[in-house]
């Protein structure tokens, strides 16, 4: 059965920036009809299912200002950002932290009633805690009820509809539970469908043991490529440091401000700061590797008090699960360090930089597309980012429709996706969903994780080649096989573009994330850009570079070298 | 991955006399981001059908008779 609908503006995905831009679109032209497509269902989805335990990147007055906060993340990220679109996050930031507050987010103040930020990353104070933060999702399903906005749950987006001028004229997709197709013209689409989080494979070998919500299986920055948007930086890859095997946070950010450290298996520091950079995952994958490993999360001094309150924000917020998984091991906080390890890779611009390319304005390079969140390119942009784009995304989608028409939907296109989309459910046999990503992800834990080596990563472009046929040879049993199997394709496509990235760039940049063996050094001459992806005439992905626009906030000499001496230098030996 | 195929030990285990699925109740299947649950039309009991559980606890902490109980998966613990 196939569903033909309508609307004005198209969100996808209804995670953390998804439903603050629908409401931001019917809150700018009520009569908009503005519908949220999810994947799973609005009330539990995305990164913060099961809420969050404060933000990340909060600018507020007394503690930071925009520009303080734009040097830091210009200065985190290598230097490669859009700084213009960082600093409209900055400013944008407090307002969006008040408007949370008004919403019934409740944030950490002290006796004065200010909010009590602290410090986390290397030079700035941005980290707000919010202690009750598992309430989020239900702060948000409320305002989507409030600003009456059409939720549509369990239809999985694979495609976008373009017009013949390239702009943007809808979405397909299909229903995870009755495969029924869905065809929805729309003048402005939004994405917001988190990171390309179900890449690499975990060391755990377990498909779903991803650090992020695995639902999130990179299908916004396929649409994207597949629709003819760029894509930026995917070779400056997502790899965090979390709890060995769990593969969840070990949340330093929270711990940090009470006394808690990242240590070597001696106990000792080795970093001066633990706010995730590419540069602070090398020094830690080089501890990893050295005789002082493995990494562990050190706890262990702590008063009982701050041990009890770092339990109850770590067991009731974002992973809750944690408190079990320590509890099966005997892990006990105050007995015991906590065994860390790297993650497997992935894209996401929430704490990296690679993602769906956005201007200040959450406007792709296609008329008529926006994106937000994790799968934007704003950079270290964690939830409050999604939320502030999210916004500009809803406001500037709202006013496009204003001057905008709907462009007709091309009955081609929905053929050929149809097809494409259909096509595992008519095979009696095959191969698995499961047998093709379980081999994709294996792959590209194989040949793309760092260190990057040229050789490799092309013995791995050959073999996601090889993929691409087995994709025309999976069965499915039922729609939810089916969802599995249209992922399958997304993951081979992110494999693809996250090898031919990685091979263009030659230097290595921003540590660990893109450490480039046969090009060890960084090379500002040749390198101080972006590295755009899109799609070819015939298909085929293309890289073009695109300049770093001139600063809109300088940084001088000694600020710029600030990450890169993360490690702590070892003591002066006696003489 | 279904685990009629494929012999498992479930993560999410479901506490048949708590679960009220036979008087319509939905919550854990509606809730779980990766669509792994369902009711089990014949008993009228939820029960876990793909292997697929991110161990993020929705369903368990929306449960509304706490029927429900979230094991780590067996290649993490």
């Amino acid at each position: 059965m196939q569903h033909d609908l309508e609307v004005d503006v198209l969100v996808i995905g209804g995670g953390t920036g998804g439903p603050m831009a629908a409401v931001k679109a019917k809150a700018g032209n009520p009569k908009l009809r503005v519908m949220l497509l999810e994947k799973a269902n609005v009330k539990r989805s995305g990164a913060i299912s099961m809420g969050m335990d404060g933000l990340n990147n909060a600018v507020i007055p007394g503690h930071a200002t925009p520009e303080q906060y734009t040097k830091e993340i210009t200065i985190a990220n290598d230097g490669i950002v859009l700084q213009k679109a960082v600093l409209a996050y900055a400013e944008n930031s407090f307002a969006m932290i008040q408007e949370l507050d008004r919403w019934g987010v409740k944030f950490e103040k002290d006796e004065t009633g200010d909010y009590a930020a602290r410090k986390v990353h290397h030079l700035g104070t941005y980290v707000l805690p919010m202690p009750e933060g598992h309430h989020m999702k239900k702060i948000l399903y409320r305002q989507l009820k409030r600003h009456r906005v059409e939720v549509t749950n369990r239809v999985v987006a694979t495609r976008l509809l373009t017009d013949a001028q390239g702009k943007v004229a809808g979405v397909m997709g299909f229903d995870c539970r009755t495969a029924d197709f869905y065809v929805i013209r729309a003048k402005a689409v939004i994405l917001c469908t988190g990171a390309a989080g179900r890449l690499g494979l975990p060391a755990s070998g377990y498909l779903f043991g991803t650090y992020e919500n695995p639902t999130n299986a990179g299908e916004g920055h396929v649409m994207a490529f597949h629709a003819g948007a760029e894509l930026t930086n995917l070779e400056c890859y997502q790899i965090n440091p979390l709890i060995k095997d769990y593969n969840g946070p070990a949340c330093a950010y929270v711990t940090g401000p009470f006394g808690g450290y990242t240590a070597n298996s001696r106990g000792e520091r080795f970093i001066e700061c633990d706010y995730w950079s590419g540069q602070m995952m090398l020094e830690f994958f080089n501890e990893l590797e050295s005789g002082k490993g493995p990494v562990f999360l050190k706890l262990d001094h702590l008063a009982e008090e701050t041990v009890s309150t770092i339990e109850h924000i770590l067991h009731t917020n974002e992973r809750p699960s944690r408190g079990r998984f320590h509890e099966r091991r005997g892990t006990d906080y105050r007995q015991q360090m906590i065994e860390m390890h790297i993650s497997e890779i992935g894209f996401c611009s929430g704490h990296s930089a690679s993602g769906i390319w956005i201007n200040e304005k959450g406007e792709t390079t296609l008329p008529g597309l926006y994106a937000a969140g994790d799968c934007g390119s704003v950079p270290h942009s964690y939830m409050l980012g999604a939320f502030v784009y999210g916004r500009f995304c809803g406001e500037n989608a709202a006013a496009y429709c204003a001057d905008h028409e709907a462009s007709a939907v091309d009955p081609e296109q929905v053929a050929i996706e149809k097809a494409r989309v259909m096509a595992p459910l008519s095979r009696a046999e095959g191969l698995t969903p499961f047998q093709v990503e379980y081999k994709t992800r294996r792959l590209v834990n194989d040949y793309l994780q760092p260190p990057k080596v040229t050789r490799k990563m092309q013995i791995g472009l050959q073999r996601f080649e090889e993929i691409k046929e087995d994709l025309q040879a999976m069965s499915a049993a039922n729609p939810h096989e089916l969802m599995r199997a249209m992922e399958a394709y997304a993951i081979r496509d992110c494999a693809e573009m996250a090898a031919r990235s990685s091979l263009c760039r030659t230097e290595s940049r921003w540590g660990l994330y893109h450490h480039y063996v046969d090009y060890p050094e960084k090379n500002d001459a040749d390198w101080f850009c972006h590295l755009q992806l899109s799609r070819g005439p015939a298909g085929e992905m293309r890289l073009h570079k695109r300049a770093v626009e001139p600063y809109v906030i300088e940084l001088d000499e000694q600020e710029k070298a600030a990450y890169s001496r993360l490690r702590i230098a070892s003591a002066p030996t006696a003489a | 991955m279904t685990i009629a195929n494929t012999r498992t030990q479930a993560p999410v285990q479901v506490d048949e006399d708590k679960c009220i699925a036979h008087k319509g109740c939905t919550v854990c299947v509606d809730v779980c981001p990766l669509d792994v649950l369902a009711i089990d039309l014949s008993k009228g009991k939820a029960f876990m059908q793909f292997d697929e559980c991110w161990y993020c606890l929705p369903c368990e902490k929306d449960c509304p008779t706490g029927a429900i109980r979230v094991d780590i998966p067996y290649l993490l613990r």
